[in-house]
């Protein structure tokens, strides 16, 4: 029968134990302490590391195909004309080229010799609504390509606008006034967190139209496509594939079409693989450290076989002497588990700081480790415990 | 004093060891009696069967022959469930050697047969300090053995023993480590324990200790006779 006091007392007892047995407990440990420790410090980073690639796909968005040409010498990139035929393909709802370039701004009389600009048309801020953080998106007035109106970037604010009229306010580009209609929040991706933008000032949206005219080579190098809802992506990706081999002679080598849902399908089974390597892993260390675990205990029931008889001689019953040594079993191996839950964390900050990704506390590898820890108490203290609580009461007393 | 009831009866007990190719019989047959209430002395040389003897008495060790009952029960049937019940409730044992767990108070030591006779909390640290105040280690409750002299835990073992209230208490050799002014003391424990109806069973050697006991058995060479001190 189970009986608090029994518990309350074996608790007390194997902690005793352990600090007792200092330096022994913590090496019986170790195999769970690394164990766990690797464990959960490779799933937090793996966890963290595959939920930002994906935020990062997820926001340039499901339903969403990308096309991307290199400069060759027989095309520059794709015309207006070409621009027609991609979004006649069936199935594709609309495009958003991106015209992206490089060039000085001025606010009154400062200089930013390295502000982005890319120009976007109002199909791009239907489909990204909750970028605008205040003012207003494009709208197809602002197409026309006579309209000198710019949204600007969180850090184009801070670096340049800081204690400035913002919404109203103008920056000088390429010779012209643009009036600030809005601001918006920029995707921090990975790409351009790993790039060094420490003398960017920050990046404009300008109309599109107004983009290709600061380019002057009236060519677009990388747009996205909207597939309709109840398109079929693969077959969409296709047609769009074969246009383009269409568009340039047949010649693959100076284009690319890609979807992000078939690149998260890639992380999402890239993950589930190191998950199960993981697995692996964890299964092995946590073998090793059970029989470390299973071991201590033999030696410890071997070491207390007179405290054993003792304890039957006062009406222990075999069921209460099995039990002291689970729990202390389990104890031992919770100790371990929580020691490693710590240096997992510790590891997985250590490596968001240098990877520079957010650290996320994983409250399921966190009971995943004390789950497996105490499973692991309890399978390999079962032995030690069952041939503790079937000694002879006797034999036991005069053990020496 | 009154005597009860039988409350143990033996009926040639026999115990033997294997030892390689030979056998070595230390008990050869004992008969024994003992009626509620009695203070019996077990009086035998080193190496005569005594504790053996209390061991089969106490269901720590089983007899290889014989039939043993206890409270009317042959204990030859008793499960280990059963056994440990008897433990429990039935004998509090006073060891050779004190049989103290060492990282424990005395007050801890007191407490554990009462955690296996499945007292609650508060109950068990009353009775716990009750019998440690009647043996008079009040002011060393939370000592630990190793900061208690000898006789101290001798007392401690023996609160131990008497802390679930058995109907007997088995003694083996109680003043075998303690000097003479010490050994009194505990002997007029007993008979204070044995006014208050308890059964005791004491083992020795010494004649003299024997003598504290209302009855008086000797062990010799595996045998058992009834005997006064005036055949020492
Ligand atoms: N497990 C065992 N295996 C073999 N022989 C044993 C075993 N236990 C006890 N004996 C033998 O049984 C005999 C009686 O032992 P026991 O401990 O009962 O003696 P005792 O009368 O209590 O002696 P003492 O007064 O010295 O305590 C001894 O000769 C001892 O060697
Ligand atoms: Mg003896």
């Amino acid at each position: 029968m189970l009986n608090f006091a029994v518990i309350g007392q074996s608790l007390r007892m194997a902690l005793q134990n352990i600090r007792a047995n200092r330096m022994r407990s913590f090496l019986t440990m170790l195999g769970i302490i690394i164990g766990v420790g690797a464990v959960i410090g490779l799933v937090t980073i793996v966890e963290a590391v595959s939920g930002e690639l994906m935020g990062e796909f997820s926001d340039l968005g499901a339903g969403t195909i990308s096309i991307q040409t290199y400069q060759s010498i027989m095309k520059y990139g794709l015309t207006d004309k070409d621009l027609e035929v991609l979004r006649n393909v069936e199935g594709v709802e609309g495009l958003s080229p991106t015209v992206s370039l490089t060039t000085s701004s001025v606010v009154g009389k400062e200089v930013y010799e390295e502000t982005n600009v890319e120009g976007k048309n109002t199909l791009y801020f239907e489909h990204n609504s909750n970028i605008i953080l205040s003012g207003r998106a494009f709208n197809e007035q602002d197409m026309s390509g006579d309209a000198y109106v710019c949204i600007v970037d969180q850090s184009y604010v801070k670096n340049a606008l800081l204690g400035k009229q913002v919404l109203g306010g103008q920056i000088l580009l390429h010779g012209y006034r643009y009036t600030i209609i809005g601001i918006y929040k920029k995707s921090d991706n990975m790409m351009s967190m790993m790039s060094d933008d420490s003398t960017l000032a920050g990046t404009i949206l300008v109309p599109y139209k107004n983009a290709l005219n600061m380019t002057g080579n009236g060519v677009v190098n990388s747009l996205e496509v909207y597939v309709e809802d109840k398109a079929d992506m693969t077959k969409v990706e296709e047609r769009l594939r074969a246009t383009m081999k269409n568009l340039y002679n047949e010649n693959e080598d100076f284009f690319a079409v890609y979807n992000f849902s078939s690149l998260m399908d890639m992380v999402d089974s890239a993950t589930s693989m190191m998950s199960g390597l993981l697995g692996g892993i964890a299964s092995i260390s946590l073998l090793v450290g059970g029989i470390g675990i299973m071991n201590m205990m033999l030696v410890s029931v071997s070491e207390r076989t007179k405290e054993i008889g003792l304890r039957k001689a006062l009406g222990a019953t075999p069921g209460r002497i099995q039990i002291q040594f689970m729990i202390e079993s389990i104890v031992l191996s919770l100790v371990g588990g929580f020691i490693g839950i710590c240096l997992g964390e510790g590891i997985a900050v250590i490596a968001a700081k240098l990877m520079q990704t957010k650290f996320v506390l994983s409250g399921s590898a966190i009971l995943l480790g004390f789950g497996f820890s105490a499973a692991v108490g309890i399978i390999f203290g079962w032995m030690p415990a069952k041939r503790a609580s079937e000694l002879n009461p006797i034999d036991a007393l005069r053990a020496e | 004093m009154e005597l009860g009831e039988e409350i143990l009866k033996m009926e040639g007990i026999t115990k033997e060891y294997e030892m390689g190719e030979e056998t070595s019989v230390v008990l050869k047959g004992i008969d024994l009696s003992v009626r509620r209430g009695e203070f019996l002395a077990v009086l035998g040389p080193s190496g005569s069967g005594k504790s053996t003897l209390m061991n089969i008495i106490g269901c720590l060790d089983v007899p290889t022959n014989g039939d043993y009952w206890l409270h009317g029960k042959l204990i030859a049937d008793e499960d280990e469930t059963e056994l440990a019940r008897i433990r429990s409730k039935e004998v509090g044992f006073i060891f050779q050697s004190f049989h103290l767990l060492q990282r424990q108070t005395a007050f801890q030591n007191v407490e554990l047969p009462l955690i296996y006779a499945n007292m609650s909390d508060k109950e068990r640290r009353e009775r716990a300090e009750e019998m440690l105040i009647k043996v008079g280690l009040e002011d060393r409750m939370y000592h630990y053995p190793n900061q208690l002299s000898g006789g101290q835990q001798q007392r401690v073992a023996i609160a131990r023993a008497i802390a679930t209230n058995p109907t007997i208490l088995l003694a083996d050799e109680p003043t075998g480590a303690l000097d003479q002014k010490t050994g009194a003391q505990v002997m007029g424990l007993f008979h204070e324990l044995n006014d208050e109806g308890r059964t005791i069973i004491m083992i020795t050697h010494d004649a003299k200790i024997a003598s504290h006991a209302s009855r008086i058995v000797r062990i010799l060479d595996g045998n058992i006779s009834e005997g006064g001190l005036e055949d020492a």
